[in-house]
């Protein structure tokens, strides 16, 4: 959280638009704790983590239509073992994750 | 998030307080926040009275467990699901005895995210080049130097002198205080005249069980990097509850 924040104050001073994405539910084995957080620029840079590098892509570009709406979204991420390499977890557990612009 | 949500976050972890920040993740008002201060005052708005109320009262019963947690909160019209998150102060570190070890150790507990601080009474051996990652470098003997710090349950203290002159009285405030983890470097033999000498100072065994000594999890290293990491992964182990098992051994 403190190395993400401090991150963000810094791409907000150069007048960058920043997207925050929290881990807010987790079922079964997930890859990071509950509040694990990652940063994205407008520019698509990102800082932290929300799982074990599985979604991660998915998340930043979620987190353009964040910033170009405006409006918050919770998604879900996780799928069954025999799925995992197409997309999401590959640990079999499940994440909630929410994306919210910084004003 | 808000701008001032934003900025007193920011300003709540630089003085180390204990806050936690409340989103709703889903229903009305959803990416509304409320930051909730131990004494139950507040910043921002959930979007009615009530909610801000029943949210605030149940985070303040989270911060002292530092725990996050997702509740969802029922009004007349809808389900409001709010995701809880607690900011707590960084983990300290306070290293007695600037030695070889001391310098590595340092260095691998800031990666981990602790507020480290070294202490040794022979000033000389504080230098910026030596520990220039620690918060503070503390020239004092351990007693005035420890009190100076304030142990509380989130402080780790490791004794690493090797001098019984400086290591006992280190030790000794240690146990008199409610550190969270306490280990002392040297071997078993030196630890057993170590544990005569406190049990003469009138700590009883159940005292004695708190140190961690030899300190560190047994990795066999001996290069000073080695000695630093197996307790830096001790620290780490009993932060989380654990022993510092191999995962394969459970």
């Amino acid at each position: 959280m403190r190395q993400v924040l401090k991150e963000i104050e810094g791409w907000k001073r150069q007048g960058s638009g920043v997207a925050l994405a929290t881990v807010v539910k987790v079922w079964g084995s997930a890859p990071r704790p509950l509040g694990s957080k990652m940063a994205i620029r407008d520019d698509g840079e990102m800082v932290g983590s929300v799982s074990g590098g599985c979604v991660e892509a998915a998340v930043c570009q979620e987190a353009k239509g964040v910033l170009v709406s405006g409006e918050p979204r919770l998604l879900r991420y996780g799928v069954a073992d025999e799925e995992a390499w197409s997309l999401g977890l590959s640990c079999g557990g499940e994440i909630e994750v929410f994306i919210e612009k910084v004003a | 998030m808000q701008e001032a949500i934003f900025r007193t976050l920011r300003r709540s972890l630089a003085d180390q307080e204990s806050i936690a920040l409340a989103t709703v993740v889903a229903g009305p008002g959803v990416g509304c926040q409320l930051l909730v201060w131990p004494g139950g005052q507040t910043l921002g708005d959930l979007g009615s009275p009530r909610l801000n109320q029943r949210a605030s009262l149940y985070a303040e019963q989270l911060i002292p467990a530092q725990q996050s947690a997702r509740q969802a909160f029922d009004s007349d019209r809808a389900t409001v699901d709010v995701f809880f998150e607690v900011v707590a102060p960084p983990l300290k570190l306070v290293v007695v005895g600037a030695v070889h070890v001391a310098e590595h150790l340092i260095r691998l507990a800031r990666e981990l995210g602790f507020e480290t601080v070294i202490v040794d009474p022979r000033a000389a051996f504080l230098s910026q080049e030596r520990f220039a990652g620690a918060s503070q470098r503390i020239g004092a003997w351990p007693q005035k130097a420890l009190l100076q710090v304030g142990i509380d349950e989130s402080t780790f203290v490791a004794v690493l002198s090797h001098d019984p002159k400086i290591d006992l009285p280190a030790i000794e405030s240690a146990l008199r205080s409610p550190a969270r983890y306490i280990g002392v470097l040297g071997s078993k033999k030196s630890h057993k005249k170590r544990l005569s000498k406190l049990r003469d100072m009138g700590f009883s065994e159940l005292d004695l069980k708190r140190l961690h000594a030899p300190i560190g999890l047994d990795l066999g290293g001996r290069r000073a990097v080695e000695i630093a990491l197996a307790i830096a992964a001790q620290m780490v182990a009993v932060h989380h509850g654990r022993t510092g098992d191999p995962k394969d051994a459970r």
